[in-house]
C-alpha cells in the first residue's frame, strides 16, 4: 500500500513538473523542442487523431499545456472583443472550463489575424492570457480570475491598427509583456501575484510582432526582447539591460536561444553572444543572409539551426557555422514555427497541412496530413502528445 | 501536498464564510474589485476580494451584475471573473442557475447592456428556449449583442420569404431589421438584399457619415513634424483667416465626398479622399472642420477610420489622437467618447499625411461618424460644412 502511495506521489510531482508541461509559446524554454515526446510519425491515419473540439472563435495563439491540462484562447463577436479563456483536459478533450472577457483596447486588425493571437503563457500554477487588444486575465487552474490588466486602456495609444501578436513569457515571478508599437511603445514585467507593475521600459517606436525569448546560461536567466533596432537582454525581475546587439531585426520571425548563442533574424540570420571583452555589447559568431526565415521562427536541434524561408523552403543549417546541409521544399505558405518531437520536424503550413520530417541527412517528408481548415498557429507537445488549433477547433495528436 | 492541502482548508473557509455572508460584507467585497483603476492601481485588494466573491452562492449573482452598471470597463471584467466562477458552479449544483432571476436582469433596461447580455448568455444555458422568447424583443435594445441577434433572426426569417417567393414579406422583414443593424456585415447584407428587391438603402445616412467638411492645408509635416506641431486652425477656427501653409498661403474651402449611398460596402462608402479631392501631398498635414447640431447634451462616440495620424478635437477641446501611419484602415477603426452640447456643435479633425512612398501608402482618406454608445449613427440635425454659419 506504501508502495502505491509512493508511487501516486511520484507521478503526481512528475505531472507537476515543468518538463513535462508546454507552458508558453514554443514550449516552456521558447525554444519549440520536445525531442523526447514520443509522437506517432505516421499521420495519414486518422487513428492518430485521440481528439478534437470545437472552438468558440478565432485565435492565431497556440495551445499550451500544464499538467493534464490544455489551455487555449479564442476572440469572438463582430468586432471581437470577446476574450475566451477555455481548458481542455488533455486525456478525453471535455471542457473542463471557460472564461470570457470583453476587450478593453482596441480590437481592430488587419484579417488575416485576429485579437486571440498571442500565447498564454503559465507558471504552472496561474494562466496569464494576453490578446492584441493588450488585455492581460490572470487565473488559476480551476479558472477562477486572479487579476486583469488592461494595457492599452492604461495606455491609450498602446496599439497597432494591424493587430499585436507577442506571446508573454513568465520568470522569476515576473510576466514579460511586449507591447511594442508605433507610438506609446514599451514592454512591462507585472508581478504574477497580482498584476502590478514591477517595471517598464521604453522600446522603439515600431510596429513589432515578435515574442520575447528566454535565455539561460551560465546561471543567468534572462529575457531577450527583439525589435527593429535589434536585441535588448534583460533582468526579468527589474528590467535591466544586460547586454544588447544593436544591428537591427526582424519584427515578425523571433529568435530562439540555446546553448549561449542567440539566433536571430537580422540580415538574414544572425548568431550572437554576449562580448567576450564588453559583455554588454552582443558579439556577432556569425551572419548569414541566405538563412532569412519567413513568419516562422528559426529553432535549434540536434548541433543545427532549422529555418522555414519565405514561401516554403526549409534550410538546415550547422549551428556552429551557419553553413547550409540541406535544402527542402514543402508547400503552402508557413505562420507556424516548426516544433521537433519524437526527433522529427512537424510543420503546419497555412492551407491547413502538416508536414512530418525526418531531419536527418537530406531531410525527408515522412508523412503528411490535410486538416481541412486555415492553420497559423504554432502546436504544443507534452506528454506524448502534439496538440494543435484553428480558428475552429483544437486536434490532440497521439498514438492510438 | 501542502499545497493542496492549504487550498483545500481555504475552500472550505470561503465556503463556510459565505453562508453567514451578510449583504454588508457582499456589498464590501464589490467595492473593493469596483475600485480597481487603470495602471494595477486597487490590484491586491481587488485579488483578494474577487477571489473570496468567486467562491460565493449563486444568490450573488445578479448583485455581481448590478455591480457592473456604474463600473469601469476593468473592473467589469473583474467582476465577470466571479460572476462565471460563481456560475459555473451554480450550473453544475443540484439547484442549478437562478433562471428567473437572470431572464429579470436581462429585461431591466436600467441595468448595462453588458451586464444584460452576460445574464443572457448564462440564462440560455439553463433555459435553451429563452432566445426564442426574449430576442424578437430586442431590435431596439441598447446593448448591441442583443440587437446584432434579433437582426440575425430577421435577416434569416427574410431569406426564407424571399426563398418562398414571398417577396413582399422578405421585402418589409429586411427593412424591419435594417432599423436595428448597426453592424457592417448586417448591413451590408440587408442593403444588398433590398437592393436586389429594388430598394435603395442610404448607407452614409444609415450610419451617419459625415461628408462634408471645410479643409484648410496643406501645412508641413516633412519628417513627421506636423503631427506635433501646433498650426493656426489648433488655436482658432477662423473660416475667414488666411496662414501661411507649407506651400504658400492656405485659406479654408468646403468639400463635399462621394456621398453616394449606395455603396453596399462599408470600407467604401462615406469615405472622405483628401488625396483625391484637394492634392495628395506627402509630408503634409490637413485641417477638416464641419458642424454637427444636436437636438440635446449627450454623450457619443465620434467612429473615425483612417490610415494616417490623427488628431480630434470637438467644441474646442482635445480627445485624442493617434500617431500611425499606413497600418491600414477598417470601418469604425477608432471611438472616442465625447460629449455634444445641445446646438451646434465644432468637429476639428487633423489629418496628417507622411512621405512613405510605397504604392500602398499613398492614402490620405478617413471617414467618419457620430453614433450613440451603442454604435447607432446619428445625424445632424442640420448638417453642414459651415461652422459659422448663422
Amino acid at each position: 500500500m506504501r508502495l502505491v502511495a509512493f508511487c501516486l506521489t511520484a507521478l503526481l510531482v512528475v505531472s507537476l513538473t515543468a518538463d513535462a508541461d508546454w507552458r508558453s509559446f514554443r514550449g516552456s524554454a521558447t525554444n519549440s523542442l520536445a525531442p523526447e515526446e514520443q509522437i506517432p510519425l505516421d499521420w495519414e491515419s486518422d487513428d492518430v487523431v485521440a481528439w478534437s473540439a470545437e472552438l468558440p472563435g478565432r485565435g492565431l495563439s497556440c495551445p499550451i499545456v500544464v499538467g493534464d491540462k490544455v489551455v487555449v484562447t479564442a476572440s469572438s463577436g463582430y468586432r471581437q472583443g470577446q476574450l475566451h479563456v477555455l481548458c481542455f483536459a488533455a486525456v478525453g478533450g471535455e471542457l473542463l472550463w471557460e472564461r470570457t472577457f470583453w476587450a478593453t483596447g482596441r480590437t481592430s486588425s488587419h484579417p488575416k489575424t485576429c485579437v486571440a493571437a498571442p500565447t498564454p503563457s503559465s507558471d504552472g500554477e496561474r494562466i496569464f492570457a494576453t490578446y492584441s487588444s493588450n488585455d492581460v486575465a490572470c487565473l488559476d487552474l480551476e479558472g477562477n480570475l486572479l487579476w486583469y490588466r488592461g494595457l492599452t486602456y492604461d495606455y491609450p495609444n498602446a496599439s497597432n491598427s494591424l493587430g499585436m501578436s507577442s506571446s508573454s513569457v513568465v520568470v522569476g515571478g515576473s510576466l514579460v509583456v511586449m507591447v511594442e508599437n508605433d507610438i506609446d511603445s514599451f514592454t512591462t514585467g507585472l508581478d504574477t501575484r497580482t498584476g502590478e507593475e514591477l517595471w517598464r521600459i521604453d522600446r522603439p517606436q515600431a510596429a513589432n510582432w515578435t515574442s520575447p525569448a528566454l535565455w539561460s546560461h551560465d546561471g543567468e536567466d534572462l529575457v531577450l526582447l527583439q525589435s527593429s533596432a535589434g536585441v535588448t537582454a534583460v533582468d526579468p525581475v527589474t528590467g535591466e539591460t544586460r547586454w544588447s546587439y544593436g544591428d537591427g531585426a526582424s519584427t515578425v520571425p523571433s529568435l530562439v536561444a540555446s546553448d549561449g548563442v542567440a539566433y536571430v533574424p537580422s540580415n538574414g540570420l544572425t548568431a550572437i553572444r554576449p562580448g567576450q571583452n564588453t559583455p554588454e555589447v552582443a558579439e556577432i559568431v556569425w551572419q548569414e543572409g541566405g538563412l532569412s526565415p519567413g513568419t516562422s521562427s528559426p529553432l535549434v536541434f540536434d548541433d543545427s539551426v532549422f529555418v522555414l524561408s519565405r514561401p516554403n523552403v526549409l534550410i538546415r543549417a550547422e549551428a556552429g557555422t551557419g553553413e547550409e546541409q540541406w535544402k527542402l521544399r514543402l508547400s503552402g505558405n508557413f505562420s507556424s514555427t516548426p516544433v521537433v518531437a519524437a526527433g522529427h520536424l512537424i510543420c503546419f503550413n497555412e492551407e491547413g497541412t502538416a508536414f512530418v520530417v525526418d531531419p536527418a541527412e537530406s531531410g525527408r517528408i515522412v508523412s503528411t496530413r490535410e486538416f481541412g481548415e486555415t492553420i497559423l498557429a504554432t502546436p504544443a507537445v507534452a506528454d506524448d502528445a502534439l496538440y494543435i488549433r484553428s480558428d475552429a477547433h483544437l486536434w490532440k495528436i497521439a498514438a492510438p | 501536498m501542502l499545497r493542496y492541502f492549504c487550498l483545500g482548508a481555504s475552500l472550505v473557509f470561503c465556503l463556510a464564510w459565505f453562508d453567514s455572508a451578510s449583504a454588508d460584507e457582499i456589498d464590501e467585497l464589490l467595492e473593493a474589485v469596483t475600485a480597481v483603476e487603470p495602471r494595477g492601481e486597487g490590484n491586491p485588494a481587488a485579488a483578494e476580494a474577487v477571489r473570496e466573491l468567486s467562491q460565493a452562492d449563486a444568490s450573488t449573482l445578479t448583485r455581481i451584475l448590478a455591480a457592473m452598471d456604474d463600473a469601469n470597463p476593468l473592473a467589469v471584467n473583474w467582476l465577470r471573473g466571479a460572476f462565471e466562477s460563481v456560475a459555473a458552479r451554480a450550473q453544475e449544483s443540484d439547484d442549478g442557475l437562478p433562471a428567473t432571476e437572470l431572464e429579470a436582469f436581462v429585461l431591466d433596461l436600467e441595468h448595462s447592456g453588458r451586464a444584460r447580455r452576460l445574464a443572457y448568455e448564462w440564462l440560455v444555458k439553463a433555459d435553451p428556449s429563452a432566445p426564442d422568447r426574449i430576442i424578437p424583443n430586442m431590435l431596439d435594445d441598447p446593448s448591441p449583442e442583443m440587437r446584432r441577434d434579433a437582426v440575425a433572426r430577421l435577416i434569416s426569417a427574410a431569406e426564407e420569404l424571399a426563398d418562398t417567393g414571398d417577396t413582399a414579406e422578405a421585402k418589409s422583414t429586411y427593412e424591419k431589421a435594417l432599423t436595428g443593424a448597426t453592424d457592417g456585415d448586417q448591413v451590408e447584407q440587408i442593403a444588398k438584399s433590398l437592393d436586389g428587391m429594388g430598394t435603395d438603402v442610404d448607407l452614409v445616412n444609415h450610419f451617419g457619415f459625415l461628408t462634408e467638411w471645410r479643409l484648410i492645408g496643406p501645412f508641413d509635416n516633412r519628417d513627421k513634424i506636423g503631427f506635433e506641431a501646433v498650426y493656426p486652425p489648433e488655436q482658432e477656427l477662423d473660416f475667414d483667416a488666411v496662414y501661411e501653409g507649407q506651400l504658400g498661403e492656405v485659406r479654408w474651402e468646403t468639400y463635399e465626398a462621394d456621398s453616394d449611398g449606395k455603396v453596399y460596402d462599408v470600407g467604401e462608402v462615406g469615405k472622405f479622399d483628401l488625396a483625391a479631392l484637394t492634392e495628395p501631398h506627402k509630408g503634409a498635414v490637413t485641417y477638416a472642420a464641419t458642424e454637427f447640431v444636436s437636438d440635446t447634451d449627450r454623450p457619443v462616440e465620434f467612429r473615425i477610420a483612417t490610415p494616417n495620424a490623427w488628431k480630434l478635437w470637438v467644441n474646442g477641446e482635445y480627445l485624442f489622437g493617434h500617431e500611425e501611419y499606413h497600418r491600414g484602415m477598417r470601418f469604425d477603426q477608432y471611438s472616442v467618447r465625447g460629449e455634444l452640447k445641445s446646438g451646434r456643435n465644432t468637429i476639428l479633425l487633423k489629418v496628417c499625411q507622411n512621405e512613405q512612398t510605397e504604392s500602398w501608402a499613398q492614402d490620405w482618406v478617413f471617414q467618419f461618424r457620430v453614433c450613440d454608445l451603442s454604435g447607432k449613427g446619428l445625424t445632424s440635425g442640420q448638417r453642414t460644412a459651415r461652422a459659422d454659419a448663422p
